[in-house]
């Protein structure tokens, strides 16, 4: 349960950072909160020859709210979110959601650019980075480049920031007047890893849903944002009998796979009841 | 590869200087080079909560971070938790008085956290209390009288900040 030898980089400055990654790029892993990577080194999963420890580059622990929405720096840690940054809607979204990332010590480490990094398919700000359409900023030495959160996320544990790259930032737009969100989550234990997850945003009016996010977490090999459902919601009645049927397109759309804490069609169940549980809050 | 390197940690307001390698847990560089075998070390990875300690004022675990992180770090172990003169922390008399621990190698994980945790927000709910907790495993308590005992040491803390 020791991590296996490797150099260790604390850069003061970003250029420094991105020089080391373009040098040494594959035999490299960037050590933001640690608080997947170390356990991972721990077990001797991954064993990077050079550690590039970016916890000295303060420009990427800014959290920023504004009109427009939140910039978050790649180096804020959860525990930032324990109190909404602002009255909006989405920072109060944010502090619902952040109750259910592994636990409080935890929370006080890992950051929110290292779970988008790390992109487990569990990660809860995964699943809102792509239902909210967030954009990622990825730099290298050769300048920045934005990443939208559809082209962002690849697959298992894969995004689109090369080995020569860092994420340095998350933008979430602003969601739009009236919106209210909904999270649910299901995990065997509190602070477990998620069995399914669903994030909602609506905005009703009159009764009928004007516009409509809807994602998934822990449900398939990355975050799903469910387009489908969302056309389907929208114009819609926000009552039970629609978001029963928005639970059953829903899972139809997962693809979870089964382990030790469930089977498939288990899971896809799961689906279906935390999609109706968080669109119900969101209409709430 | 990387050899070890020199640097000093700043552990209850006492200046330690280690020679580690990098790859060392903040949590073995506390048993090994400091000396302070009050923080244990129980699963490795995150999950048990044992080796909780306060870094700049945050209840973490010390087995996620390496040691030569915290430089330059405000470090407070279970070892810093007592007055000079011995007397006990609120935490820690009250967890003596109310049973909070049994075999007491997962104790030292729970006082920090709680610590940490108290000092950020001293009015927590009994609900926020549970939740906390939740963070750290312990394999004898059955874990009501950590959560009593933390209950009654933030009345006192509250009681302290107040007076």
């Amino acid at each position: 349960m020791k991590p296996a030898r490797f150099d260790y980089h604390r850069p003061a400055r970003l250029a420094e950072a991105l020089e080391l990654l373009s040098g040494h790029g594959g035999n490299c892993k960037v050590l933001a909160g640690g608080q997947s990577l170390v356990p991972a080194m721990n077990f001797r999963l991954a064993r990077p020859e050079i550690l590039i420890d970016i916890n000295d580059l303060k420009e990427l622990g800014r959290l920023e709210d504004g009109a427009q929405g939140l910039r978050i720096g790649a180096l804020v840690r959860h525990a930032a979110f324990h109190q909404p940054a602002d009255d909006s809607e989405l920072s109060r979204l944010l502090s619902r959601v952040v109750r259910h990332i592994a636990h409080y010590p935890i929370r006080q480490r890992g950051t929110f650019g290292g779970s988008l990094a790390h992109a487990d398919p569990a990660s809860e700000w995964c699943l809102v980075a792509a239902t909210l359409s967030a954009e990622m900023t990825i730099a290298s030495t050769a300048g920045e480049r934005k990443v939208p959160a559809d082209q962002f996320f690849r697959g298992l544990f894969t995004t689109a920031v090369a080995e020569n790259e860092l994420l340095t930032a998350i933008e979430i737009p602003a969601l739009p007047p009236g919106a209210r969100g909904g999270f649910y989550e299901f995990s065997r234990r509190a602070g477990d890893f998620a069995l399914a997850m669903a994030l909602a945003v609506l905005v009703v009016d009159g009764g009928v849903i004007r516009w409509a996010r809807l994602g998934l977490g822990a449900a398939a090999d990355r975050p799903l944002r469910l387009l489908p459902v969302e056309r389907m919601l929208e114009g819609r009645l926000a009552d039970a009998a629609t978001f029963r049927e928005a639970a059953a397109a829903a899972r139809d759309l997962a693809s979870p796979s089964g382990d030790i804490h469930g089977g498939a069609d288990y899971r896809k169940d799961l689906v279906a009841t935390v999609v109706e549980r968080a669109l119900t809050e969101a209409a709430s | 590869m990387a050899e070890s390197r020199t640097f000093t940690l700043n552990i209850n307001g006492k200046a330690h200087t280690v020679n580690a390698a990098p790859r060392k847990s903040l949590a073995d560089v506390l048993r090994e080079d400091c000396g302070l075998t009050g923080t244990h070390v129980g699963c490795e990875h995150g999950v048990c909560g044992a080796c909780t300690v306060l870094v700049d004022g945050k209840p973490v675990r010390s087995c996620l971070m390496f040691g030569v992180q915290a430089e330059g770090a405000e470090i407070r172990t279970v070892e810093g938790l007592a007055a000079a003169d011995g007397s006990l922390h609120p935490l820690q008399q009250a967890f003596w008085e109310h049973h909070g621990l049994q075999c007491g190698f997962c104790t030292p994980g729970f006082l920090m956290l709680a610590v940490g945790a108290l000092e950020e927000n001293p009015d927590m709910s009994d609900d926020d209390i549970r939740d906390l907790l939740s963070s750290n495993l312990c394999r004898c308590t059955g874990y009501q009288n950590i959560v009593k005992s933390v209950r009654v040491a933030a009345a006192q803390m509250r009681g302290q900040a107040r007076s």
